[in-house]
């Protein structure tokens, strides 16, 4: 656990990168995680994607998983992988300042 | 009389109606259990298949034999679970079956039909799956003449049931290749849709590095889009490719359908439920046990078991008006099976992921935990006579169903 500056934010992260706590995001937040993330700028359909992400995520408690994202979000899985190339969920859920998907036990 | 209505007689379910039946008086509760086959699969056994070591036989008995007298049991398909209404509606001569309490049971089943390419004109030919009996009876036949080449083992998208198997076919392949003098003319590849060989990390070095002393290659987060069955190879979402000779997949595992249709299940089916209590959050009378629910722990037998063994004690609690206590902790147990007449064993829970030390007694075992030996093989293949004839009946194993750190290695 450590506490990192992301855009003028202090924010606590875990050792895999992902914030502990959801209060602490906001939309700077993610456009800075998103670019150390090699995603230069979040276009209207990342932010479609993540939006959903952070609305599930809160009422749940835990980030959504890949099925569910495009099950709910109305995205394929084809187009996530070109919106957050390299392990989709796990990438989206970092930007939107949820924890690791537990998609897998 | 009160009615506990009980969906899928499979593991979990089976489980439940003895025990249910044992500690719930006959004259104030009628138990009724509901399944649309006739057949009770060892499901366990399906690994063994291909390789020769079990047959048809060993894996099958019907579930009437396992079903306790003064139990209902009654063989349709559901049509629909109507909860507002505390009541089931069966395909069969379209009856309505009341119920005061309901346990959803109804396990989860593998879709090859959702991989584009997968169940087509190579199925059962180049391409196998066994998660089924016929697709383990059909790579087994197979498996008697192939002659070697690239054998690729898929998993196309987690959570899968016995999240293990596929690196326990694996391992088991390499050794089956050696003993048939065959294995400098087979490689082996392990496409993963994980980071690495197994779920949790210390379990996934372990593991890995058995793996690779037994020369098989894991392609990791390769999450697969398609197969291509003429060509001979699966593509990944990000565009990889990996060419086979033989592809054994393990499909899209989702829960039943009719779980779907009744609204009370997640993007795969699963009945969202209370992780300590199996509750359903939105029904106070409805329970889902066993691969059915949607919990964060690995849906296999013996994650039932404890769950079952939890779930009957606090049911009791709750019948007579009480809250439930939240006493179940994800606990899963699972011997895995290494080739060669050895095997390992993992014991791991919600929050302890699965750590090297001895089990089930502190220093002594026999079992050790994330370590090869020949004492997890025997375990392995003993655990067939104590499903039959111990679990699935309901009896009490001398085997506490919370996880203990007695005995576990922290570093």
């Amino acid at each position: 656990m450590a506490t990192k500056v992301i855009a003028g934010h202090q924010v606590q992260m875990n050792d895999e990168g992902f914030m502990t706590n959801p209060q602490e995001w906001d939309r700077e937040v993610a456009a800075a995680i998103a670019q150390a993330e090699g995603i230069p700028e979040l276009t209207l359909q990342h932010w479609r994607v993540i939006d959903f992400c952070r609305q599930d995520g809160m009422a749940s408690g835990k980030a959504p998983t890949l099925r569910r994202i495009t099950a709910l979000a109305g995205v394929s899985t084809k187009d996530m992988f070109a919106l957050f190339p390299k392990g989709p969920a796990k990438k989206v859920a970092k930007i939107s300042g949820l924890g690791k998907p537990e998609g897998c036990v | 009389m009160k009615k506990l209505l009980i969906l899928g007689a499979g593991t979990a379910g089976t489980m439940v109606a003895n025990r249910m039946r044992r500690l719930l008086d006959d004259n104030e509760w009628r138990i009724t259990i509901v399944d649309q086959h006739e057949t009770h699969y060892y499901q366990p056994g399906f690994l063994f298949i291909p390789f020769g070591m079990y047959s048809k036989s060993d894996v099958v008995k019907p579930k009437r034999d396992f079903i306790p007298s003064g139990v209902e049991f009654i063989m349709s398909p559901i049509e629909i679970i109507e909860p507002t209404k505390n009541r089931v509606k069966l395909i069969k001569d379209g009856r309505y079956l009341q119920y005061d309490f309901l346990v959803i049971a109804l396990g989860a089943q593998t879709h090859p039909d959702q991989t584009p390419g997968l169940r087509e004109h190579e199925w059962y030919k180049t391409i196998f799956d066994f998660y089924t009996v016929e697709g383990a009876l059909a790579l087994a036949k197979y498996l008697r003449t192939w002659q070697g080449g690239r054998m690729v083992i898929n998993i196309v998208e987690n959570p899968i049931k016995c999240p293990v198997a596929p690196l326990e076919f694996a391992m088991l392949a390499d050794w089956f290749f050696h003993e048939q003098n065959l294995r400098d003319r087979v490689e082996l590849i392990y496409a993963t849709p994980l980071p690495g060989a197994f779920t949790k990390p210390i379990a996934s070095k372990h593991l890995g590095d058995i793996l690779e002393r037994k020369n098989i290659k894991v392609e990791s987060e390769f999450l697969i889009e398609r197969v291509d069955p003429d060509a001979k190879k699966i593509v990944s979402y990000d565009e990889r490719e990996i060419e086979y000779d033989t592809l054994v997949s393990i499909p899209l595992n989702m829960g039943n359908e009719a779980v779907a249709r009744s609204g009370l299940g997640n993007e795969l089916n699963y009945v969202a439920v209370d992780p300590h209590t199996f509750i359903s959050p939105q029904y106070p009378n409805v329970f889902a046990l066993g691969d059915a629910a949607a919990l964060p722990t690995s849906k296999a037998g013996s994650v039932a078991h404890f769950a079952v063994d939890c779930f009957a004690e606090n049911f009791l609690r709750y019948a007579d008006g009480l809250e439930m206590l939240p006493t179940f902790d994800g606990h899963a147990n699972c011997f895995i099976e290494s080739g060669f007449g050895k095997g390992l064993l993992i014991d791991f829970n919600y929050d302890t992921e699965p750590l090297p030390g001895m089990y089930p007694l502190p220093g002594l075992g026999p079992f050790s935990l994330l370590q090869e030996s020949e004492a997890n093989h025997w375990g392995k293949l003993m655990f067939r006579w104590m499903y039959w004839n111990i679990l699935l009946k309901g009896q009490e194993m001398p085997l506490p169903a919370r996880m203990s750190m007695a005995g576990k290695w922290k570093n």
